[in-house]
């Protein structure tokens, strides 16, 4: 048996004992780690999970990750899915700060902020854009002053998800006022210190998952200086590309999340003629959503494949735009598909499906904003990809 | 790009460098202004067979390599990016592919090492009219005692000027636009009352169309089983689309590549076309569709060698997102280089020719994305 088969082995009885059968296939009904508290047979997985370290697969175990090889990753995967088994724990300390933290964190900071992430006991929100300081995000001013064993913070940041909800906050600030890019600090922050004011932004879906967060003569100590003073710009970019292969890695999964089948949705709403579409334009259309969709999960997966070889890529860049893309255009499809059915806001007069289709088509307007623009990755594309001059 | 194994490394390295030193478009270009009616160069031909890319596909026994559709598909990227024109495609893959998937013994012994060799030139004819549309075969064979009369036509047949024989196919029973009842039949040009005209067209390749009158075949020149050839001509119409989709990813890369050096060293107003926005972002949008159709591209060849269920889908996918990529950089590469591109002297011309002529080839994309919707069950 090779060690590949041997750790298959040994997943599959872990599962079989730590997995809760009644949870197969079902979706968490919010995650660890961005905003939600299980409870039950969702809170035992999640303890389960976080203590094996299954969470993190593979960071290192010394700081309380699953210390698997990307091989051995792939194959917990597999047996995961295969039977349906959704790990509950997430949010943006899985998906970047965690593996930011391991290329600039020193070890006392890896071991401080590690575990608790693994385990999903932390919500982190992420502290970047500022009303100035958007696709420009170096032109951020919220300044953090140095007070020799700790920091004082003034200032606000704007489009911060899960910011209500969130525990601890990590970001960039600015250290010097005299230079923009190696003036900038990454810090992290304790939500509740006395000056932090966090205020809902009402969204055109209606729903409010971004907030404005207030900052007033804040206390930071100065342990949680991430990296140099003054070169915190570096990290900052690290996160964003974390966060951009995230997005290539998850296959063309909608993290947005919402939308139900795109065919069925074809069947119910414009129907079949003879086992065909009966509108082909929008067949047509659905189509090349679809093959849009495909070549995105394959890109995906390609990239990821390629990485693991030859290192990661610029080229991963792409993903965000396409992502984007294809949210956009697959919530543009099902509400148009939905007719008049598509235009509902609340109450009894539509179904639940199509009452969150409308909202999920709203929120996925900032698909091409958030995390980047798709105009300010194409630039990044055409610099650091194809090697253009003036971006 | 996929990881390569050891062995698609080397081949690709020697196809790089054959293509680029031995066959670059100016070669195309002597080929096209000789007006000669094969649509390739018997030099070009000779050199490939040399090679052994003829028999990427076929056994060891039968005079080939015995390698896979991936590795058959590295070399067609890298003839793909000159224009390469030779019967490498319609032969080593399409007419190799008929007889690998249902050939019997005696037909596999006579043609295959032919095929191999460079010798023996094997294509296949499906389509009837202006578009491709397997299922809409009409062409009749009419079975009495133990042989088969052919009747009908073959449009557009690839390198059908310079084929030895033809794989044909044609219906034993029902009507247009019916699956069964198809059969595939392995005709030599030489058959009396089949008439080969070879076409002229915009991208100075070899087709031909083909007439069949009162064609006499015996029932030792069917493939695979009277009336059941429609999966057969499927699952080799399947490869043809892959291997043609490799190619053509193959030219638009190259169409890319030449574009994005012109956007880096032309200038206007004083600063090179590149740092202006609307080229530097139409550059990165064509660097994500030229990323997505290689991973379709590779994900379709990958499914034919390991025999995956998911062959059709992955095959029109790759088919329409290399001919929707093709598509757009052949235009873009005119438009982006300006009145130089119009130009004849200029290479854009035979790279659009190109384009068009291997979009319409097997399926253009919009008949693949009625292909795989339909696997959808909408």
């Amino acid at each position: 048996m090779s060690d590949l088969d041997a750790f298959r082995e040994e997943a599959r009885s872990w599962l079989n004992d730590h997995f809760p059968s009644g949870l197969a296939h079902r979706s968490p009904p919010g995650i660890a780690g961005f905003g939600a508290r299980l409870t039950g047979d969702w809170k035992a997985w999640q303890t389960s999970l976080g203590e094996k370290g299954w969470s993190a697969p593979t960071w290192p175990a010394e700081y309380g990750g699953g210390g698997l090889s990307p091989e051995q990753a792939q194959v917990l995967g597999a047996e995961m899915a295969s039977r349906g088994a959704i790990s509950p724990i997430g949010g943006f300390g899985i998906m970047m700060w965690g593996p930011t933290l391991l290329d600039f964190g020193t070890e006392e900071q890896k071991q401080r902020y590690l575990p608790p992430i693994i385990r999903g006991d932390i919500h982190w929100c992420q502290g970047y854009s500022e009303p100035g300081a958007g696709s420009d995000l170096a032109n951020l001013q919220s300044f953090a002053e140095d007070k020799g064993d700790h920091f004082i913070l003034n200032g606000s940041k704007v489009w911060t998800s899960g910011a209500l909800e969130a525990d601890w906050m990590y970001g960039v600030f600015r250290t010097d006022r005299n230079n923009k890019y190696e003036g900038i600090s990454f810090l992290t922050l304790d939500m509740k210190s006395p000056g932090v004011e966090v205020k809902p932004i009402t969204l055109i879906s209606g729903q409010s998952p971004f907030n404005e967060v207030f900052f007033t003569d804040v206390v930071i100590p100065k342990e949680n200086l991430i990296g140099e003073k003054n070169l915190g710009w570096n990290i900052g970019k690290r996160l964003l590309l974390h966060e951009r292969q995230g997005i290539a890695g998850s296959g063309g999964a909608n993290v947005v999340g919402g939308s139900y089948d795109i065919e069925q949705v074809a069947r119910d709403y414009i129907g079949l003629e003879n086992g065909v579409l009966a509108d082909g334009a929008m067949r047509e259309r659905i189509a090349m959503q679809k093959m849009f969709a495909h070549a995105y999960a394959l890109t995906g997966r390609r990239f990821g494949e390629e990485a693991a070889v030859h290192g990661p890529t610029p080229a991963v860049g792409i993903m965000k735009v396409a992502w984007a893309k294809d949210n956009q255009n697959r919530e543009e499809l099902l509400v148009e598909m939905l007719g008049n059915r598509g235009l509902g806001w609340e109450g009894s007069g539509f179904s639940d499906n199509e009452l969150k289709t409308v909202r999920t088509w709203l929120r996925s307007k900032a698909n091409s904003i958030e995390g980047g623009t798709t105009e300010i990755n194409l630039n990044l594309v055409a610099k650091r990809v194809l090697g253009l001059k003036g971006y | 790009m996929a990881v390569l194994t050891e062995e698609q490394n080397m081949l690709k390295d020697q196809a790089q460098a054959w293509s680029r030193d031995e066959a670059p478009v100016t070669r195309f270009r002597k080929m096209r202004d000789s007006g000669t009616d094969a649509g390739y160069e018997q030099a070009t031909w000779q050199d490939i067979a040399g090679m052994g890319w003829t028999g990427i596909l076929i056994p060891e026994a039968l005079g080939g390599s015995g390698m896979d559709y991936a590795t058959f598909g590295v070399v067609l990227e890298e003839t793909g990016r000159h224009l390469v024109a030779s019967p490498l495609f319609a032969s080593g893959l399409v007419g190799a592919s008929a007889l690998l998937l249902a050939g019997n013994d005696a037909q596999k012994q006579q043609w295959l090492p032919g095929i191999a060799a460079g010798t023996s030139i094997v294509t296949l004819a499906v389509d009837e009219g202006p578009h491709h549309a397997p299922e809409q075969i009409a062409m009749t064979a009419d079975a009495s005692s133990g042989s088969f009369t052919l009747n009908g036509s073959k449009v557009f047949v690839l390198e059908g000027g310079s084929a030895d024989a033809f794989v044909v196919a044609a219906r034993t029973s029902g009507t247009a636009g019916e699956t069964d009842g198809i059969t595939l039949f392995l005709v030599p040009a030489d058959t009396s009352g089949l008439g080969v005209q070879p076409l002229k067209t915009a991208d100075s390749r070899g087709y031909a169309d083909l007439t069949f009158r009162d064609v006499k075949v015996d029932a030792a020149a069917v493939i695979g089983t009277a009336d059941a050839g429609f999966p057969i001509l499927d699952a080799v119409l399947d490869r043809a689309r892959a291997g043609l989709a490799a190619e053509m990813l193959g030219t638009a890369c190259e169409a890319f590549d030449r574009t994005l050096e012109y956007l880096k060293t032309r200038e206007q107003f004083g600063q090179v076309i590149g740092s202006f926005q609307s080229l530097g972002h139409r550059a990165a949008t064509l660097f994500m569709d030229m990323e997505f159709a290689r991973s379709c591209v590779e994900a379709a060849l990958r499914a034919i060698d390991e025999g995956s269920d998911e062959v059709p889908i992955l095959c029109s996918l790759a088919k329409c997102k290399a001919g929707e990529f093709l598509h757009d950089m052949s235009n873009d590469m005119i438009q982006m280089h300006g009145g130089i591109g119009m130009t004849d002297e200029f290479d854009a011309g035979f790279y659009i020719k190109r384009a068009r002529a291997a979009e319409a080839t097997f399926g253009g994309q919009s008949y693949h994305r009625r292909r795989y919707i339909s696997h959808f069950g909408i």
